[in-house]
């Protein structure tokens, strides 16, 4: 089986997020860039077939040069070998352009990617990737197994969960459940010298037309002071719920 | 040129998250001079979408769709917005409408921008306002394909009646293949759903173990709440992983959100941010959430929420 992991390279969930240029680009500065979660709980659970079932792991990110990090850390997990699409991440659409044919072009069974980035949460990838190809598509993804070419994965649904079956070629949007939290590998020395070695190919871009663009950015409006409520006083917090927030 | 908006139902019944949508198409569709098509899914009583705007349903009535199938729903969807001509099409933030939509956006060669959180602030170029950095930030998206495909944040626009009626016509689009078949569904009856409710509780480790947990689902029994958890308590396994609210859990959107025990780390702020009144209780003054909350209780939960589920016992009884 020939597994694609899709890594998004996104800023760190403690990140402070600012932006610049009359808030219309997001200020890197002092941002720590790690692998997306979504896509580390897919990674992780990508190793597992590579051990238990012999599965080849390849990673890709569309992107420039300043991902090769990420990527470098996805090798120094363990996945065997390393793309980078050399382009800018412009939109969901065009992303998954790109990698469509970075999966048609490999022979891709499963492609897992995450259910969505932390920084743009445009949740398209994945589906789009789907729809470009022809695979099937499972969506917030929190198990999977493959017999042959069948699949059987679980979907989470609003206040549940389900269970479908479903055969290769297939893209999943994975999140945290795919694997646990504890199950996540951080890289050890002899994975991050043997990463320096597995081969990470720039391929260029096939030129995909974004559909979307995210012209300005805004920040919420700053918030006002909380209102401290004695805890002898449960009434008083009732009555400004009802009275005031008009929520009860 | 109309404006199509999918109609989520549940057993039939349309949701709340169906009506909002209606409501938020009619006011693009005002702004854009033309009418509002709405497309329902073996769903009942849909002649009463009118009142939220819509001028004509189409209804689909298969039992091949009995369950749901993202592949074959989107292609009911797109077939629908061909027929329509739509230039713009509408989708809730369910779990169902967010797998669908990538593919409806294949599909109908449709930008598609999620989270979207107001009517578009300008129709050419065609920019719509979205959540992006798990609700730290507002991104202005413009949208320059010829069909555009939006995806409304639960609870962000509101219902709004507007005392119309709607002609209801059947609907019979052909039916895709699956790819995926469903073999179990397994689901809390009669619980209310991170997704669909008006108010969630949610619990933290300053609740101290998992058979403490009877405070906040009392509490949110009388309040008819979801109940929700922290990242820590779904990784010590207190709580199953659906309920884990934050950033790399689900987002919540809700009238009104009571964190018990929860010290606010930042990326559980980010996921509920989107909340319009935020209460905590917590005995720890200094903790993060004070600074994120709009009332605050600085006690013990173990003494603070017992109190305040039988006040609200009473309240509601003599409210009701």
């Amino acid at each position: 089986m020939k597994i694609l992991v899709c890594i998004s390279h996104v800023p760190d969930t403690t990140s402070k997020i600012n932006f610049t240029d009359g808030d219309t680009q997001f200020d890197t500065n002092g941002v720590q860039y790690v692998i997306n979660p979504n896509d580390e709980f897919g990674l992780t659970r990508a190793m597992w077939f590579k051990e238990k079932q012999g599965a080849s792991v390849d990673v890709v990110n569309v992107g420039g040069p300043e991902t090769e990090p990420t990527l470098r850390k996805a090798l120094a997990i363990g996945a065997d070998s390393a793309i980078r699409v050399n382009t800018e991440a412009k939109d969901g659409f065009a992303v998954a352009k790109e990698l469509s044919k970075v999966v048609t072009d490999g022979g891709y069974d499963l492609v897992i990617a995450g259910r969505e980035s932390i920084d743009y949460n445009g949740g398209m990838v994945p589906g789009m990737l789907s729809g470009l190809t022809g695979a099937n598509f499972v969506a917030n993804c929190i198990g999977l197994e493959v017999d042959g070419t069948n699949a059987k994965a679980v979907r989470e649904i609003d206040g549940g969960k389900e269970t479908v079956n479903t055969s290769l070629p297939l893209v999943i949007g994975g999140q945290k459940g795919l694997v646990e939290e504890s199950d996540l590998r951080i890289p050890n020395m002899r994975g991050i010298m043997m990463a320096r070695k597995k081969p990470l190919n720039v391929v260029e871009p096939v030129g995909a037309n974004s559909e979307t663009s995210a012209n300005s950015f805004e920040k919420p409006a700053p918030k006002g002071a909380v209102k401290l409520v004695d805890a002898d006083n449960i009434d008083e917090l009732i009555n400004l719920l009802h009275n005031e927030a008009k929520v009860i | 040129m109309s404006v199509l908006v999918y109609t989520e139902s549940e057993n039939g019944k349309l949701k709340k998250a169906a009506l909002e949508c209606v409501s938020y198409a009619k006011a693009i569709a005002d702004e854009m001079g033309t009418s509002v098509t709405a497309v329902a899914i073996n769903a009942n009583d849909t002649d009463a979408l009118g009142n939220y705007g819509a001028s004509k349903v189409l209804n689909v009535n298969n039992d091949v769709l009995n369950t749901f199938n993202a592949k074959q729903y989107a292609s009911v969807i797109e077939q629908a917005a061909k027929q329509e001509g739509a230039t713009v099409a509408v989708l809730s933030s369910s779990a169902d409408s967010k797998y669908l939509a990538p593919l409806l956006a294949v599909g109908l060669e449709a930008g598609y921008v999620s989270n979207v959180v107001e009517k578009p602030s300008s129709l050419s170029p065609f920019t719509v306002k979205r959540t992006a950095f798990t609700n730290k930030a507002f991104a202005n998206t413009e949208i320059s394909t010829d069909v555009k495909l939006i995806g409304l944040s639960n609870n962000s626009f509101g219902v709004v009646e507007s005392g119309g009626s709607a002609s209801v016509e059947d609907f019979s689009p052909s039916i895709a293949d699956s790819g995926v078949s469903v073999e179990s569904v397994d689901k809390a009856v009669g619980k209310v759903t991170i997704a669909d409710a008006e108010v969630v509780v949610s619990g933290g480790r300053g609740l101290k173990g998992p058979e403490n947990w009877g405070l906040v689902e009392n509490l949110a029994e009388v309040l008819g709440a979801a109940t929700a958890c922290s990242k820590p308590v779904s990784d010590l396994g207190w709580r199953s992983h659906s309920e884990h609210v934050g950033q790399t859990g689900k987002p919540v959107a809700t009238n009104l959100y009571i964190a018990i025990g929860i010290s606010g780390a930042i990326q559980h702020l980010a996921g509920i941010s989107a909340s319009k009144v935020k209460v905590v209780i917590n005995t720890d003054p200094e903790a993060p959430f004070f600074k994120a909350a709009d009332y605050g209780i600085v006690g013990d939960a173990f003494e603070v929420v017992p109190v305040l589920t039988e006040k609200l016992k009473a309240f509601k009884a003599q409210n009701a």
